[in-house]
């Protein structure tokens, strides 16, 4: 079974250089960490920071920059600011070459649920919506199963949709999945799970076909 | 015409009880922390609030929050806030989420005026129920109208007597699109300076936008996630 680090350092492969990144809250921004040598990427943070760099040191802290997860960051050299409508202009257009997302559930069509369950407290979707709708390629980083041990990983979401038919990749604790228009295709097991495992962890279509190999680190 | 009033209070002073209000922001970033505190003087109520955030229990439109001034909020993500989550859920207080690229855009179709624009974000979700759908290319997007506000009050970092404005930082967010938005845009600076004083090649909210300005004080700028390497 994969870290949440683990997780985080399978999705870095997937970057590529002069990539521009969407990086969500949770395992998503531990992204950040692993990026490969040789690659450089920009990472976009939607409240207006095109080039985010890392937390700051105790004397760097400005309370007028900050991530969209509302922590305090730093610029490198080559950032920008801009204002929210351009942000998303950025977004929409297409331009973020790759989008790391949480999910509370994604389905075998690659819809993915992650902003409301009915009956609790509803915090909003923030930028998801505008994320899923437009971005090229998204890639979820998710625990395979919920709490209770359930799939996420669904035929049919049972929560509210954040958007359709988006959804790219899954990278879980078990294992690396492409959506395709089959379902979810197989093609990654970490270290010390079982084919079976992921079987009995996934709802929706699972289409295992040929040799599977296990994610090396 | 003048822009330049003396305080938040003065700049305030014509709000009235059932009004829609933007406020400027990203969390606790670039909120314009003096009006606020004024309008909480002020005592309006009934207020819609256009706002990305709704502030925490005790900073930022939360203030608002605990003297029950608001009766609706427009924003993207909330509930960093347990007032506000008890007025939610006791139903004093509606609110509407929306994507926060559509949030910023109905802001911009506003100050542009374009009454209303069409966008990929919450096709087929619950965003969409009621709202007009067309495809384009191929692809599905909902129509999305352009805000009404009767005030949008705004913080930047420097501003002149004209009216202009420039911001720091990410703490521009949502403040150029509703200054540009409001019939009435009041904006709060950290340093007021006469007209002339600030390069023209830098200005990111020219002064026809801003009706009133004035120079804050006491700026608290509070962090909401404090993180050091």
């Amino acid at each position: 079974m994969l870290t949440k680090q683990q997780i985080a350092q399978r999705i870095a492969r997937e970057l590529k250089d002069g990539y521009y990144v969407n990086l969500g809250i949770g395992i998503p921004t531990l992204v950040a960490n692993y990026v490969p040598e040789g690659i450089n990427v920009t990472l976009q943070s939607e409240n207006g920071l095109l080039g985010m760099g890392p937390f700051p040191t105790e004397e760097e802290i400005d309370a007028d920059l900050i991530n969209a997860g509302k922590q305090t960051v730093t610029t490198l050299p080559g950032s920008s600011f801009f204002d929210s409508a351009t942000s998303f202009a950025m977004i929409r257009s297409g331009r973020v070459d790759l989008t790391v997302l949480g999910a509370m559930e994604v389905n075998d069509n690659g819809d993915i649920a992650n902003w409301k369950i009915p009956g609790k407290m509803v915090k909003g979707m923030g930028g998801a919506m505008d994320l899923v709708a437009s971005a090229k390629n998204i890639i979820v980083a998710m625990q395979h199963t919920n709490r209770d041990g359930e799939s996420k990983l669904l035929q049919k979401l049972t929560l509210p949709v954040t958007g359709l038919g988006c959804v790219k990749k899954v990278v879980t604790d078990l294992c690396v999945m492409e959506v395709t228009e089959r379902g979810f295709e197989l093609k990654e097991l970490a270290p010390g799970v079982t084919i079976e495992q992921v079987k009995t962890a996934t709802e929706g279509r699972l289409i295992i076909e040929g040799e599977i190999p296990e994610i090396l680190f | 015409m003048k822009k330049v009033v003396a305080n938040a209070s003065e700049a305030v002073k014509d709000i009235q009880d059932g009004m829609t209000l933007m406020l400027g922001g990203f969390g606790l970033c670039g909120i314009p922390e003096n009006c606020i505190t004024a309008l909480v003087s002020l005592g309006v109520k009934n207020l819609t609030c256009i706002s990305n955030n709704a502030g925490v229990d005790d900073f930022g439109i939360g203030l608002m929050l605990k003297g029950r001034q608001v009766k609706k909020m427009i924003s993207s993500y909330v509930g960093e806030n347990a007032e506000f989550e008890r007025q939610l859920l006791s139903g004093e207080l509606e609110v509407e989420l929306l994507p926060q690229g559509t949030l910023a855009e109905r802001c911009r179709a506003a100050g542009a005026g374009i009454p209303a624009f069409f966008t990929p974000a919450g096709y087929g979700t619950e965003v969409a129920e009621g709202k007009e759908t067309r495809e384009f290319d191929g692809k599905q997007y909902i129509m999305e109208k352009a805000f009404n506000s009767d005030y949008a009050i705004v913080k930047a970092w420097k501003g002149d007597t004209d009216g202009n404005l420039i911001f720091k930082a990410t703490a521009r967010n949502f403040n150029p699109m509703m200054a540009m938005a409001g019939k009435i845009t009041i904006a709060e600076v950290e340093e007021l300076v006469p007209a002339g004083e600030l390069d023209p090649n830098f200005i990111h909210t020219p002064g026809i936008f801003i009706n009133k300005i004035f120079q804050g004080v006491d700026y608290e700028k509070r962090i909401e996630q404090r993180t050091i390497r």
